[in-house]
């Protein structure tokens, strides 16, 4: 019986893109379901019905949440090919300690720069989110991908940002390749693979939606 | 070559003692080293320079960081016995979900209880904490365990939370069994293995370091 897939998503969201990743990565079908969040549908309350967030996986009826458990899951569930963790425990929990990291540091400072109005907030926002982004790059080294030889967990879950780099730039005022090359170098190449280009928005569409955003909420 | 084993951490800490929890269950034997948090040794900055925080487990030299992601860590390696995680990849799924819940939820609420000024905050944490436990019971359901049959992950995540429910109810002027009394049934199950009970800290040792630290911040 064939796997039946249903991913509920919203096509700006970062962390949907990384369930679009790893489905990709994986070479599955699935059905994309856009969700308004500002009217959320009766699936999606039913199927998350603790944070009633996106994106949600549904395999086969049953749902599962969070980005990077989905992740997880798909590369569990299809461990045959294209595999995001590694085996080796230890290469495990560094992996996920730096997806973690992403999770924890980068999205809350990166709203502080868009969401926040101009003052010490953003300022303090802009600091913290560069200063992530060294500390990724430093920890990217000189490997292709964050999994080393191989795209893997940690990229999936920092890739999905680079959409949104024009717009935290524009914003926060400030340049990502300056402050951070090596990194800027390892979007490019990850988005020379087609799992990553036909899963992450359009970086100036980001920014119009982020734009509407604003507007409605009284600060642009 | 036997294995060394250090953990880094400090007794009132939920999070130093999942690790205590799971490192027990596992029956290993391992090295462990009190931190004063206000005086951080070299060494735990040195094993973990990105948040500078406990647990961190010492694994022949290499360091892991992050209660949960040590507690998956010590279960990869250490698989022979007691396994925490279940097999199938859609129930570890749903048990990565509920500790991360624990994990996002119940310490940030609590904290609310305990660190804030009486007043307007700390009863919207009550409010909270009691809904988030309530929901987490609902999920016990008729079970013994989180895991099911057996004491596994989401307990480990869980239980140690009790050692500071004393405090919560103090402060917040509640009782959690009042509320929540099958998830009290829980933790008296749980404390009967010996694995939780040589793990916890004595719920009336907690309190009185809780009013130390108020103390200390001026709020007692």
């Amino acid at each position: 019986m064939a796997d039946e897939i249903v991913l509920l998503s919203s096509w700006p969201s970062m962390f949907s893109m990384r369930v679009r990743v790893a489905l990709a990565e994986k070479g599955l079908k699935y059905e994309y379901r856009e969700e308004d969040l500002q009217n959320k549908s009766p699936l999606l309350l039913k199927m998350n019905p603790v944070h009633k967030k996106i994106p949600v996986l549904i395999h086969n009826g049953k749902p599962i949440y969070e980005s990077m458990i989905i992740v997880e899951y798909i590369d569990e569930v299809w461990n045959h090919k294209s595999p995001l963790l590694p085996t080796d425990p230890y290469q495990r929990a560094e992996a996920r300690f730096w997806a973690d990291y992403v999770d924890k540091k980068l999205s809350d400072n990166g709203k502080k720069i868009i969401w926040s109005t101009k003052g010490e907030e953003q300022e303090t926002g802009k600091k913290e989110f560069i200063e992530c982004l060294k500390l990724l790059e430093r920890e990217l080294g000189d490997n292709p991908y964050f999994g080393g030889e191989n795209f893997g967990f940690v990229d999936v879950s920092l890739v999905t940002f680079s959409c949104w780099f024009h717009t935290y730039e524009s914003y926060g005022n400030f340049s990502i390749e300056t402050e951070c090359p090596k990194l800027i170098a390892w979007t490019k190449r990850c988005l020379e693979k087609e799992s990553v280009s036909s899963s992450l928005a359009d970086p100036h569409k980001i920014h119009d939606f982020a734009l509407g955003v604003r507007k409605r909420l009284g600060i642009e």
